[in-house]
C-alpha cells in the first residue's frame, strides 16, 4: 500500500515537474512571440510583413456602421458639425459603408470600402513629391508633411478611398496627424499595428460580434487571415487593374 | 522680304496704361480669391471629395497646353524655316513663357499647400507624370528663353535655329506629359487612353494659335502698326487645319471609346447626356464642337469671310472659349462620371457618392483665380514688348512679300 502511494506520489511529482517546465518553457515563448509581432518603435517596417484585410459580406450586416463609427473615433474624423457649412460633400471618409445589389441575379450585399492598401499603389505612382507612400509591410498612406495638396491622388486612385482635408482639422490625434490642405486615408490605424494591436474598424466589427473582418500578416501563412484565404479564397475589387490589394472580400 | 526690324512700343497712352490696370484688377482679384481659399480650406470652393480638381485646373490645363502652341509661329520659322514666320517669331516664343506662366500660377495657387512649393522643388518621386512635368516646365522655360536670347541678340544668330529645334522638341514632349497626366489615369472611365497625349498636342496648336492670332492682331491695331494680310491670311488657314486636326482626334477618341463595351457608359453620359451627363453633355456638343469647332471651321474656311480680320477674331475668340469648354468637358467630366468599382452591381446605398454623377457648381473665387491665371499672362506680354523689341515695326504686305500684288 504504502509502496504503492510512494509510486503515484512519484509519478504526480514526475508530472507536475514536468507540466511546470513545460509551462516555464512554452508559456514566455508564446508571451514573447507576441511581443516579437510588435515592432520596436525604433526600427522600420520591413518586407517580412504584409498586412491585410479580408472581409466576409455575408457577415456584413446591412445598416452597421460600427466599423465606420470605430474609425472616425480613432482617427479624430468628424463626419458632421462643421463649424462653417453642412457641405457633405467635403467631409473625410476614411471608411464608408456601401451597399450593392447585383443588376442580373438581385443578391445584395453589404460592404466597408476603404483604401485597399495595394502592392502596386496608383496613388503613389502619381504623387509628386512621394508624400504618398507605401511602407515595406505594405501599408499605404501619406506623409502629412510633404503632401502639397495637389490632389493627383485623389485622381488616380480606383476606390475613391482619399479624402482632402478641406477646413482646418480640428483636435487631431497625436497619431494621426492631420491638417488643413492635404489629402488622408486609412493607414490601417498603423499606431495601432505597429504596437502589435488591430485596426480600429476590425476590433469593432467583432466587438459588435459580425466578425466579419480578419486583419492579419498575409505573408504568414499560419496567419487567421492566411488560412482563411486559403480555404475559401478571397476577390481584389477591380482585379483586373491588377494592383494586387492587400483587402480582399468574400461574397462579392 | 525686306529686312524687317522689331522695335518696342511706346506703351505711354492711356489706352496701354487701362489695359494694364483691367488685367492688373483681374491679378488682384485673383490673389484675393487665393487668400480667401486657402484661409477658409478648400470648401469654399465648389471643389469636393468628389471632384477634386475643378476650375483652377481648367484655366490652368488650358493655359499651360495653350503655351505650348504658341511656339508654334516660332517653331515653323526655325525649324521649318518658313521666311515669313521670322519676324513674329520672337512675340510667339514670348506668349508661350507667358502663357505657361499664367498656368503655372493657377495650379501653384491651388494647391492645398502653396506654402509648401519649395517641398515640391525638392522632394521628387521620378515616377509622377506630375514630376516630370515640374522638369518639363522648368526646362521649357530654360530652353525658350535661351532661343529667344539668340533671335534678340544678334552675336547669337547663327545658334538660333539649333536653339529653336531643342525649344520644339521640349514643346511636344512638354504637352505630351500635360496629356499623359490624364493619359495613365487607369482608375477612370474617360482618361486611361494614350491616345491623350497626341490629342492634347493638337489641342496645343490650335488653342496657342488662336490667342497668339488675337495677340498679334490687337498690338498691330492698338499701336497702328501696319499688318498685311498675307501674314493674317496665312494665320488664318494654318488655324483652320488645327481645328480640323483636334475635331479628327476628338472623333477619334470617342469613336475608339464606344466600340469597348466597358466604355459605353462614360460615352453615354459625354454624348447623350445620360445618368447625370447633362451638363457635360452640353458643354461637349455646344461648346466643344459647335462653337469651339464648327463655327470657327465655317469662319475660317468661308470664302466670303476671307480677308475680315473681325471674322477672324471671333473665330479665335470661340476657339479659345472652345478650348475651355474641351478642359471642362475632359477634367470635371471626367471625373463627374462615377467611378466603376463594381461592375454589374448597382449601388443601393453609400455615404460617398458612389455610382452617382457628382455636380459640380464653380465658385467666383475659383473662376477669378483662373482668369488672373489669362491675365498675369497677358501683363507678361503687354509689358514684354514695351520693354524689348518684340514686334516688328511693320508686317504689312510689301514688306513680308515684294511681289505681292494688291487683288
Amino acid at each position: 500500500m504504502s509502496k504503492e502511494t510512494i509510486n503515484i506520489s512519484r509519478r504526480g511529482f514526475v508530472e507536475k515537474t514536468a507540466t511546470t517546465f513545460a509551462g516555464i518553457s512554452i508559456v514566455p515563448g508564446v508571451f514573447l512571440h507576441q511581443v516579437a509581432n510588435a515592432k520596436p518603435a525604433d526600427q522600420p517596417a520591413t518586407a517580412d510583413n504584409r498586412w491585410g484585410m479580408l472581409i466576409d459580406t455575408n457577415k456584413c450586416a446591412s445598416g452597421c456602421t460600427a466599423c465606420v463609427s470605430a474609425c472616425n473615433e480613432e482617427n479624430g474624423i468628424k463626419t458632421s458639425d462643421h463649424p462653417n457649412h453642412d457641405n457633405q460633400t467635403t467631409t473625410q471618409q476614411w471608411i464608408r459603408k456601401v451597399k450593392l445589389r447585383d443588376k442580373q441575379t438581385g443578391h445584395v450585399v453589404s460592404l466597408p470600402m476603404m483604401c485597399q492598401h495595394c502592392e502596386h499603389p496608383p496613388c503613389v505612382d502619381v504623387c509628386p513629391t512621394g508624400a504618398s507612400m507605401k511602407r515595406a509591410d505594405g501599408i499605404v498612406m501619406v506623409d502629412r508633411h510633404i503632401c502639397i495638396g495637389c490632389r493627383y491622388c485623389m485622381m488616380a486612385c480606383p476606390y475613391k478611398a482619399r479624402s482632402f482635408a478641406h477646413e482646418t482639422v480640428e483636435d487631431p490625434k497625436e497619431y494621426a496627424p492631420r491638417g488643413k490642405g492635404t489629402v488622408e486615408s486609412c493607414t490601417l490605424c498603423v499606431h495601432r499595428v505597429d504596437e502589435g494591436g488591430t485596426p480600429a474598424c476590425v476590433e469593432a466589427c467583432n466587438e459588435a460580434e459580425h466578425g466579419a473582418m480578419i486583419f492579419g500578416d498575409l505573408k504568414d501563412p499560419n496567419s487567421a487571415i492566411s488560412q482563411e484565404l486559403k480555404k475559401h479564397g478571397g476577390k481584389q475589387i477591380r482585379a483586373d487593374l491588377g494592383l494586387n490589394t492587400g483587402v480582399r472580400y468574400q461574397g462579392i | 522680304m525686306k529686312k524687317i526690324h522689331l522695335q518696342e512700343i511706346d506703351g505711354n497712352s492711356a489706352g496701354y496704361v487701362g489695359l494694364l490696370a483691367l488685367l492688373g484688377a483681374f491679378v488682384l482679384g485673383a490673389l484675393g480669391s487665393t487668400y480667401y481659399m486657402e484661409h477658409n480650406g478648400h470648401w469654399v470652393t465648389g471643389m469636393n471629395n468628389q471632384i477634386v480638381w475643378g476650375m483652377p485646373h481648367v484655366f490652368a490645363v488650358f493655359l499651360i497646353v495653350a503655351a505650348s502652341g504658341a511656339l508654334n509661329v516660332a517653331s515653323i520659322s526655325s525649324v521649318f524655316n518658313k521666311k515669313i514666320y521670322k519676324p513674329l517669331a520672337p512675340l510667339s516664343a514670348l506668349l508661350s513663357l507667358a502663357l505657361l506662366a499664367g498656368g503655372l500660377m493657377i495650379l501653384v495657387l491651388d494647391l492645398g499647400r502653396p506654402d509648401r512649393l519649395l517641398v515640391a522643388m525638392t522632394y521628387y518621386n521620378f515616377k509622377s507624370i506630375f514630376a516630370w512635368n515640374m522638369i518639363l516646365y522648368n526646362g521649357f522655360f530654360l530652353f525658350v528663353g535661351i532661343y529667344l536670347w539668340t533671335m534678340l541678340d544678334r552675336t547669337l544668330k547663327q545658334y538660333t535655329r539649333f536653339a529653336g529645334f531643342t525649344a520644339f522638341i521640349w514643346r511636344l514632349i512638354l504637352t505630351t506629359g500635360t496629356g499623359s497626366i490624364f493619359g495613365f489615369l487607369v482608375a477612370r472611365s474617360g482618361y486611361d487612353m494614350a491616345m491623350m497625349a497626341p490629342m492634347f498636342v493638337i489641342m496645343s496648336f490650335s488653342f496657342g494659335l488662336a490667342i497668339f492670332i488675337l495677340v498679334l492682331m490687337a498690338s498691330y491695331n492698338w499701336t497702328d502698326r501696319p499688318l498685311g494680310d498675307v501674314v493674317v491670311n496665312r494665320l488664318r488657314k494654318l488655324l483652320g487645319v488645327f481645328i480640323a486636326a483636334v475635331l479628327y482626334f476628338v472623333i477619334v477618341y470617342h469613336l475608339t471609346n464606344l466600340y469597348a463595351t466597358e466604355h459605353h457608359g462614360y460615352e453615354a453620359f459625354i454624348l447623350l447626356g445620360e445618368n447625370g451627363g447633362d451638363s457635360y453633355s452640353k458643354m461637349f456638343w455646344i461648346g466643344q464642337i459647335l462653337l469651339g469647332s464648327l463655327v470657327p471651321l465655317a469662319l475660317v474656311y468661308a470664302p466670303a469671310l476671307q480677308n475680315s480680320r473681325k471674322t477672324l477674331a471671333v473665330a479665335s475668340i470661340l476657339v479659345i472659349l472652345g478650348g475651355l469648354a474641351t478642359m471642362y468637358t475632359i477634367i470635371i467630366g471626367g471625373q463627374a462620371y462615377p467611378m466603376e468599382m463594381f461592375p454589374g452591381m448597382e449601388v443601393l446605398e453609400t455615404t460617398f457618392y458612389d455610382g452617382q454623377a457628382t455636380v459640380y457648381n464653380p465658385t467666383l473665387a475659383e473662376t477669378l483665380l483662373g482668369l488672373g491665371g489669362m491675365a498675369v499672362a497677358m501683363i507678361i506680354v503687354a509689358v514684354g514688348i514695351k520693354v524689348l523689341g518684340f514686334l516688328p515695326q511693320r508686317l504689312d504686305d510689301a514688306s513680308i512679300d515684294p511681289h505681292h500684288k494688291a487683288d
